[in-house]
């Protein structure tokens, strides 16, 4: 355990009970003494606080916003220039070959570009990035600031109490703050389907900040277990399992990242890696579809499961690339690809568990509404 | 009482045996919210894998500890997956085995050597 690291929160939580494992190269915590179906169904219900400091926090910088936007859309298919000030937008590199290479949050903050990227591929974004754009932009990893999400439908309560101001925010606004003489960057955003917030706090500031969150009746700790059922009921994208370097923005479904102005007839149409091979999806040609899979039964159909047309014989027809109980929704669900044939929703394919072709379901996502304040 | 190293608990009674995970295993596992039992009337054998327990975090299995026929199972904690967490030791048992051969039983750790296994 001695070469994983450790991020500013780590001693609050072997404080509170969190049982600790190794997540890209951390050691974070997977639940707390409450366990995951409670942490699930508290965050849905109240609200509840995540460490997510393990993620990469990135500032780019040039002499102005439009340069250092106009820069990065040579690496993203989305629109950062007409991104306005104080806002956010998920992003996705891409490669040559179209695949999806990592996804990500970037905020105009003003001056500067804000990127927060994954903690599996925060070194080879930061590399990409640095490559890419240095030295016409100045790339600084952000590493004296912890990152925690409070979400949930008390996460606005909870924080405007220390954070008066944060109420006025809508989904996917960024700001700053102060607290206790700290710098704050806060978006109304977060990865759970939840109304919530993602504060990047300096690390000396972090433990106090987040006591004093949890000192909230309404707002627990929450680990990596149900944060992982939260996005997967809320419908959302595990980098490395739902979308990988082989897997292109289209079949994934995440064709309305893609802004108008970066399509074809667009004012800044492609110019981003593997655009033609990303266009060629275009108008329903993608070949797979990412979809949700509501599995017959209890038995959860987790990431792997192989899927076929049919209760006998044939050729797999896709796979599932998340899957567990949801515990909101009450039983199994999954996300998965499945070939474009097969993709309408309500269509009954079948999933091989234990040698077994069970009945599965194409369902639509989110299988919880998502809760945003817009 | 009887504990095996796959941490199930197994309690003879003439030549039945019931059989559960322990209160430890159940705590490992966390949230249980899926049980699939063997047929009544199955011939098992030893070490073969006879029950499916599916938790929030990870799929399982439960070995047959000996060699017999099942002769009952516990429907409840199918119905209601989280009783193996609220009573893993008591109401919460998996199946129970009608055992020919009770020699194996002899391997099996009882409560004092169970705890010092699970440390």
């Amino acid at each position: 355990m001695s070469d994983l690291k450790t991020t500013p929160l780590t001693e609050l939580h072997q404080s509170l009970g969190a049982k600790m494992v190794p997540f890209a190269g951390y050691s974070m915590p997977v639940q707390y003494p409450m366990g995951i179906m409670k942490e699930h169904l508290h965050t849905r219900a109240k609200a509840g606080l995540f460490d997510v400091s393990h993620m990469g926090q990135v500032i780019l910088r040039a002499d102005s916003y439009e340069m250092v936007a106009a820069a990065f859309e040579r690496l993203v298919p989305m629109d950062v220039l007409g991104l306005p000030e104080g806002r956010q937008r998920y992003g996705l590199f891409t490669n040559e070959a179209g695949g999806i290479e990592d996804d990500l949050m970037f905020a105009n903050r003003g001056d500067h570009l804000f990127v927060v990227v994954n903690a599996a591929c925060k070194d080879a974004d930061i590399a990409r990035i640095k490559a890419a754009l240095e030295p016409e932009i100045a790339v600084t990893p952000v590493t004296d600031r912890a990152l925690v999400a409070l979400q949930g439908p008390a996460a606005e309560a909870a924080l405007e109490a220390l954070v008066p101001g944060v109420a006025a925010m809508r989904f996917m606004d960024v700001a700053t703050f102060a607290y206790e003489g700290a710098e704050l960057w806060i978006s109304r955003s977060g990865y759970t389907g939840e109304d919530g917030y993602e504060i990047s706090v300096p690390e000396t500031a972090a433990d106090g900040f987040a006591k004093a969150i949890l000192a909230h009746p309404d707002v627990e700790p929450i680990g990596l277990g149900a944060r992982d059922s939260l996005r997967l009921e809320g419908g959302l994208c595990l980098y490395g399992h739902d979308i990988d370097g082989e897997t292109r923005p289209l079949e994934a479904a995440l064709g309305w990242a893609i802004q108008k102005v970066r399509r074809p007839g667009g004012a800044r149409a492609g110019g981003f890696p593997g655009a033609e091979a990303v266009f060629g999806d275009l108008g329903g040609a993608a070949p797979r579809k990412r979809v949700g899979l509501l599995p017959e039964g209890r038995a959860p159909m987790r990431e792997g499961v192989e899927l076929f047309a049919t209760a006998e014989g044939g050729e797999p027809i896709g796979r599932v690339t998340s899957g567990g109980f949801g515990p909101t929704v009450g039983g199994p669900v999954a996300m998965g690809y499945v070939a474009a044939e097969q993709a309408a929703v309500d269509t009954q394919i079948f999933g091989e568990l234990r040698g077994k072709r069970m009945p599965v379901t194409i369902a639509p996502l989110p299988f919880v509404a998502a809760n945003f304040k817009r | 009482m009887k504990y095996t190293e796959e941490h199930e608990w197994l309690q003879v009674e003439g030549d039945i045996v019931t059989v559960g995970i322990t209160a430890h295993a159940a705590e490992q596992l966390g949230d249980v919210v899926f049980v699939e039992l063997p047929e009544v009337g199955t011939e098992v054998t030893l070490d073969e894998e006879i029950v499916v327990i599916e938790s929030v975090k990870a799929a399982s299995d439960i070995l047959a500890p000996l060699d017999g026929e099942v002769v009952e199972v516990n429907d409840a904690i199918v119905n209601e997956p989280s009783k193996v967490n609220d009573d893993p030791e008591g109401e919460a048992w998996f199946f129970k085995l009608k055992v020919s051969d009770m020699s194996p039983m002899d391997d099996y750790m009882d409560e004092a050597g169970y705890k010092n296994f699970i440390g």
